[in-house]
């Protein structure tokens, strides 16, 4: 387990939650095959929140964010994303997908496209922007997570840790109102995580809603306003991050803690 | 045991590059690892070399003594014998000196020549635009060759001169676009299929523009219907054209042809043979079964049972039975399904079924590419909000298509060499029905080796080519660590 040091001072002049509802997740079950693997799922996001999601491995975390934009489908419950709410209706679903972005723990760039042709990709095929705003839009990302001078070699070329930036950058020109990601700095070497971090921290002061599976306590304690631990399938407890970290609750709870921190 | 102490080291300056011994580089390193690395590698290839020496040894006669000019096979041998001796033997390419056009183009009208050799020419124009785009050189080099080739095939073949400088004319149009705007060319290689088969066959220009007619009608249909539903417009865009080619296209060009005459000398399908024959069949078979192939693949694939049930269900059918039962299907069973008096082109049957049977191949292989890609993939294409058609076409079928680029680039050279089967509906393929044919004449009745060779040769270029050209295709698609 790496953890990393957060030690700018983060600005939180913009980090405010509002009462404006983003995710509802109401009694939400899921099972693979007779696997029953999200158990009774209830969660609510406010817009402006920054959630971390811990837990072991194999506790259904992973699969709750990626229920969200159903790349996973609940088999029961409801899962309300911005106002639409998630069923077999493609439409529905594409919607909810063009809104919320999803960065991914083995980044999945386009190995065949260059990094500018990953960005504009989706924003000139789903949101009809002509190819030159499309390119504008993916030269201020790129400027944002600091490797505009990439726009035109191939993911295979970039180091882990600017592919996830890359990836990162590729969700944001889509304009999303949620933002997930699913542990993305697990398939990084140490000295990468940091400038994904950093990536996600800027976000996070710009008032991204945001949920992030991740094992970065670090990130968790200077950033996120609600952490959630998982086990097992089902929310075992919730808490803001300092008493999550110095007062948890459940057994459970501090098991996994020491486990993680205790070295 | 003696006291092991680790001294601390700190390196002051750091070592440069230095060259390897001589024995790591150069043409020695290269004899040692590839021919002599050991005793048995060193026996293998002395072994190697005396059978490449007793090869040359055997054959070098035959081919040495070749005769080029004579009008019979007993004349071929007697030149032999007198020139070299009793006993001696020598290649007879006299056959091919006097029947070469035979194996081209079968029984096609002599004074024709010149179209299905256009029509192969124009064949590498068409698709230089999507073959070779990406590089001027190699596209100009290309259609150099090609240029040059129908200047000096047109007299060659007996084309008057004014008929010659006009195709000069038209390659130098097309040269130029070639170099300044290959896109343009775009319109040629949209026009060709129709282009191909006026050439081929000849007869009325009506016929096959109203038989491309049918795809703008297509297009159009879906437009008109998009609002209506996905498959509400797919649907149009399928009947529409179907309905069109069964039953429009009958009286419009007969209004047509009646009213704005335009026709050229016609060839009937049996007079095809050889190479023409081949080529015909073989390049329609490879473009149609790529298309039907990523269908096939994709429809396997897909979440709808119905779809993938058919989809399975005619991939395995047409890969469990052998391709001649199938050109027997379309030969002679075909006829009893088809209402009578109807006129379905022999060679037409054969193009569907064997582009059938490389589909089916194909989709095998597209489905191999597919399962290879990660699921990542598509993930991060649904996450991006494509729906389905656009993540296949932007993101899924341009990998699992580069991947698959060996195994469909097989499946090709399989379709065309496979194109030597027709001879068992009565078709005259270059391999096995000309040669026959050829053969059944008294002046060349025991030629064997040399008509067998010289239609391999000439199937080898072709296959040749493509295999060169999907490795060069691999290299341009290559976009890992530079």
């Amino acid at each position: 387990m790496s953890e990393a040091k957060i030690e700018r001072k983060i600005d939180r002049s913009h980090m405010t939650v509002t009462d404006e509802v983003a995710i509802q997740i109401t009694a939400m079950n899921k099972w693979f095959g007779t696997f029953h693997v999200l158990r009774d799922i209830n969660l609510t996001v406010n817009r402006g929140e920054r959630i971390v999601i811990a837990g072991p491995s194999g506790s259904g975390k992973s699969t709750l964010i990626r229920c969200i934009n159903r790349l996973e489908e609940h088999q029961s419950g409801q899962i309300i994303v911005d106002g639409t709410e998630l069923t077999s209706d493609l439409k529905n679903i594409d919607k909810v997908r063009s809104e919320v972005g999803m960065v991914f723990q083995h980044f999945n760039l386009f190995p065949h496209l260059t990094i500018l042709e990953n960005l504009t990709l989706a924003p000139i095929w789903v949101r009809k922007v002509p190819k030159k705003e499309a390119d504008e839009v993916a030269m201020y990302y790129l400027e944002k997570v600091k490797i505009p001078e990439q726009a035109l070699k191939y993911p295979g070329q970039l180091s882990g840790g600017q592919q996830q930036r890359v990836a990162i950058a590729r969700s944001l020109c889509m304009k999303p109102r949620i933002m997930l990601f699913d542990e993305p700095t697990s398939a990084l070497d140490p000295e990468m995580i940091k400038e994904v971090l950093d990536t996600m921290i800027e976000l996070a002061e710009e008032g991204m809603t945001m949920i992030c599976v991740t094992h970065e306590m670090g990130f968790a304690q200077a950033v996120a306003n609600r952490v959630i631990f998982m086990d097992q399938g089902q929310i075992v407890e919730q808490n803001e991050p300092y008493e999550f970290f110095n007062n948890p609750q459940s057994e459970r709870t501090k098991l996994f803690l020491s486990q993680i921190l205790g070295h | 045991m003696a006291e092991h102490r680790t001294a601390a080291f700190v390196r002051t300056e750091m070592l440069p590059e230095k060259a390897p011994p001589v024995s790591e580089v150069g043409i020695i390193r290269w004899l040692r690892e590839n021919l002599f690395s050991g005793p048995l590698n060193t026996v293998l290839t002395f072994m190697g070399l005396f059978i490449i020496y007793f090869m040359i040894k055997e054959y070098s006669p035959w081919l040495r003594h070749s005769v080029w000019n004579a009008a019979s096979v007993g004349e071929c041998r007697d030149i032999v014998t007198a020139k070299y001796g009793e006993g001696a033997t020598g290649a007879c390419w006299a056959i091919i000196r006097d029947r070469w056009n035979m194996f081209m183009f079968g029984f096609y009208p002599r004074e024709l020549y010149w179209r299905p050799t256009l029509a192969l020419g124009l064949l590498i124009f068409a698709a230089a635009p999507v073959l070779f785009s990406e590089s001027r050189m190699i596209r100009m080099w290309v259609l150099g060759v090609v240029s040059v080739f129908l200047m000096v095939a047109f007299p060659g073949l007996g084309v008057p001169n004014g008929d010659t400088a006009l195709l000069a004319v038209l390659l130098v149009a097309m040269l130029a676009a070639a170099w300044a705007r290959p896109w343009a060319l775009l319109w040629l290689t949209a026009i060709y299929p129709g282009l191909a088969v006026w050439m081929l066959w000849g007869g009325s220009v009506w016929g096959p523009t109203l038989a491309m007619a049918g795809f703008v009608i297509g297009w159009a249909a879906w437009l008109a219907t998009r609002r209506l539903g996905t498959i509400l417009s797919v649907g149009a865009a399928v009947l529409v054209p179907v309905l069109w080619w069964l039953f429009g296209i009958a009286p419009v060009q007969a209004f047509l042809d009646a009213g704005l005459p335009f026709a050229i000398e016609g060839v009937r399908s049996e007079k095809f043979g050889g190479f023409v024959l081949a080529l015909t069949i073989g390049v329609a078979g490879i473009a149609l079964s790529l298309p039907m192939g990523v269908v096939l693949a994709l429809a396997r694939r897909s979440d709808m049972l119905l779809v993938k049930a058919l989809a399975v269900g005619f991939i395995e059918f047409i890969r469990g039975v052998p391709l001649i039962s199938l050109l027997f299907v379309a030969s002679l069973l075909l006829n009893y399904f088809l209402p009578p008096g109807t006129n379905f082109d022999i060679i037409l049957r054969v193009i569907i079924m064997v582009t059938m049977f490389a589909a089916a191949y194909i989709a095998e292989v597209v489905r191999g590419g597919l399962a290879a890609l990660p699921r990542g993939q598509y993930e991060a294409a649904d996450s991006l909000g494509l729906d389905y058609w656009k993540a296949q076409r932007l993101i899924i079928l341009p990998q699992a298509l580069k991947i698959s680029i060996p195994g469909i680039v097989s499946t090709f050279i399989g379709l065309f060499k496979d194109t030597t089967l027709v001879v068992f509906v009565g078709l005259l393929d270059p391999l096995k029905g000309i040669t026959d044919s050829v053969r059944a004449s008294f002046e060349w009745k025991g030629a064997y080796w040399e008509p067998y060779i010289f239609v391999g040769c000439i199937f080898f270029i072709f296959n040749f080519s493509m295999s060169r050209y999907s490795m060069y295709l691999e290299r341009r698609l290559h976009r890992d660590h530079e």
